[in-house]
């Protein structure tokens, strides 16, 4: 339940920013030799709003993801992030957009030769050059600690679970206080209970900063728990978007068929 | 029933033999596609080149990556390459003796000695030793982040992976490799006069006054410096192969191999371009 702290909070935001969506994908097509990914979708996310995009493997889901923080280029469509395009920017140029933007990767992608604590503190050493050593060391604590990892500070990606890799990868892509927040799978390959915890996790990060968040995922519970909002992937487009509700009540066969084999 | 009728009926191709038509089809295919693969890695690899270029002289600098690897590159290959040089050293002082003396010019031992390990054998063999231990480093460390996303992670991270990764590798190869070739050379040098001192007398002395009686700075300087350019193929194909990397462990394993090959091989085709320059540039 959203306290009048966080309305007031949101109210003042939307106010910056105006109501306009934080990330807007329109059109968006991209095909891989003569497999097309996505075929033209649509899709918004505002401030402090999750959407969870599901669908079956290899239909194009972590490729969304991928074209919105600039890793792949569409062949058509437009991708705004608060209203500005990035969807022809040059590599060079993608850098301030990407500051805003945290991304956890499938398998984390912690960088193996650093120890938890440097893979956290790796872009504040990049982007924030104005912080002392003792500043960027006590800010690495304080993510690490959000995401219950203070305990593992000098332990090496090799040395820690899957679930606790993507803890730290969660607070690496937390670092530099982005407005958008993507997940690519991020209870892929975890056992039930580490699963809940990643989803618990993300909710009060999302409660606590507000921020634009996609979640790339076929876990339907997880989507439940943590999206405001559902989108559903077929053969590239958006078959059906809305609450868990809207999904339930649909009666497109493709829809029925994942939420029964979900 | 004929071999071809049994094929035809089962639905496989028929077999090449026979078929002068089809064999020769088959054949100016695979040449087709050597070729347009050989254009398109050259290709890319001058597009890598000039995004490396780009992100190497625009700021913010990775200096202290760059330190990293100076010491990775310089220091951790500095044993390697001596022990390298000591052989080479000691291979061309025997050989050496024993062409010498059958020819009656035993007194140009330290000439040939100095000669053979500066202008030729030091570079080469420290390149090729550098090309093997560091270009096989650098080729599974990339390749082995890209197939990870480590890569992907630093691009996210708004971090040019041009300028941290590569950059860095290939200027550290660059300025390593002639510092590396002097450590060969004096371990060479050194080696090669102590095996002749075992069997005939001579002082390190005489053996450098003589070795080194009437020589020029444009004798042994461009013969150690070309190993810069070495120290670019090295570092440059590396990272190519590494930052481009497709296929889980076996392109890890691929891109490793092909570092070494073909820095190894550019290396030496390099050298026959070089000599030549450095003989017409610096008589």
């Amino acid at each position: 339940m959203a306290t009048a702290y966080d309305i007031a909070m949101k109210q003042e935001k939307t106010e910056e920013y105006g109501s306009a969506p934080v990330v807007a994908v329109n059109h968006l097509r991209k095909t891989f030799g003569s497999h097309t990914v996505l075929n033209g979708i649509s899709l918004s996310v505002n401030r402090g709003e999750t959407l969870a995009v599901l669908g079956r493997s290899g239909t194009g889901k972590s490729v969304l993801l991928r074209l919105i923080i600039g890793l792949e280029k569409p062949d058509s469509g437009s991708i705004r992030i608060h209203g500005q395009e990035i969807a022809g920017l040059a590599l060079d140029r993608m850098g301030e957009i990407r500051k805003k933007m945290g991304f956890l990767f499938q398998h984390a992608a912690l960088y193996d030769s650093l120890t938890v604590a440097e893979n956290v503190a790796f872009p504040l050493q990049h982007h924030r050059t104005e912080m002392s050593k003792s500043d960027r060391t006590g800010r690495v604590r304080e993510l690490l600690a959000e995401v219950g990892m203070e305990g593992d500070l000098d332990k090496m990606p090799s040395d820690i679970s899957g679930g606790m890799q993507k803890r730290v990868g969660l607070a690496r892509a937390l670092a530099l206080e982005p407005e958008i927040l993507l997940l690519d799978e991020p209870t892929a390959g975890l056992d039930p209970i580490s699963s809940g915890e990643i989803d618990d996790l993300i909710l009060k990060l999302q409660r606590e900063r507000q921020m634009a968040s996609i979640v790339v995922t076929h876990d339907l519970h997880s989507a439940r728990t943590i999206a405001n909002r559902l989108a559903l992937l077929d053969q590239g487009n958006v078959v059906i978007e809305g609450n868990y509700e809207d999904l339930d009540q649909s009666e497109i066969a493709f829809v029925k068929e994942f939420l029964k084999l979900s | 029933m004929s071999s071809s009728r049994v094929t035809a009926v089962a639905g496989i191709d028929p077999p090449l033999q026979g078929r002068p038509e089809l064999f020769a089809s088959s054949a100016v295919n695979s040449v087709t596609e050597l070729v347009n693969g050989f254009f398109e890695w050259f290709g890319s690899l001058g597009i890598f080149l000039w995004k490396v270029l780009r992100a190497a002289v625009t700021p913010p600098y990775e200096w202290r990556e760059l330190i990293r690897q100076l010491d990775e590159v310089g220091s951790k290959s500095l044993p390697l390459v001596a022990l390298a040089g000591a052989a080479v050293g000691v291979i061309i002082s025997l050989e050496a003796r024993y062409s010498l003396s059958r020819f009656g010019a035993k007194s140009m031992f330290p000439a040939t000695l100095v000669y053979s390990v500066i202008q030729v054998m030091g570079p080469i063999i420290t390149g090729l030793v550098v090309s093997g231990r560091v270009g096989a480093g650098i080729g599974a460390e990339l390749a082995s982040m890209k197939v990870t996303e480590q890569i992907d992670a630093i691009e996210a991270s708004a971090i040019n992976p041009y300028r941290l990764l590569a950059a860095t590798r290939i200027l550290a190869c660059i300025l390593m490799l002639p510092l590396l070739t002097i450590a060969a050379d004096a371990c060479g040098l050194l080696s090669g006069w102590f095996a002749q001192a075992m069997v005939e007398p001579l002082s390190f002395h005489q053996f450098i006054e003589s070795g080194f009686k009437g020589a020029t700075f444009n004798a042994f300087l461009p013969p150690t410096f070309k190993t810069a350019v070495y120290g670019l193929i090295i570092g440059l194909i590396a990272c190519f192969q590494g930052m481009r990397t497709r296929g889980g462990a076996e392109g890890v394993g691929r891109a490793a191999t092909n570092s070494v090959v073909l820095g190894s091989l550019f290396l030496i085709l390099a050298d026959v371009v070089l000599v030549k320059f450095i003989l017409v540039v610096f008589p």
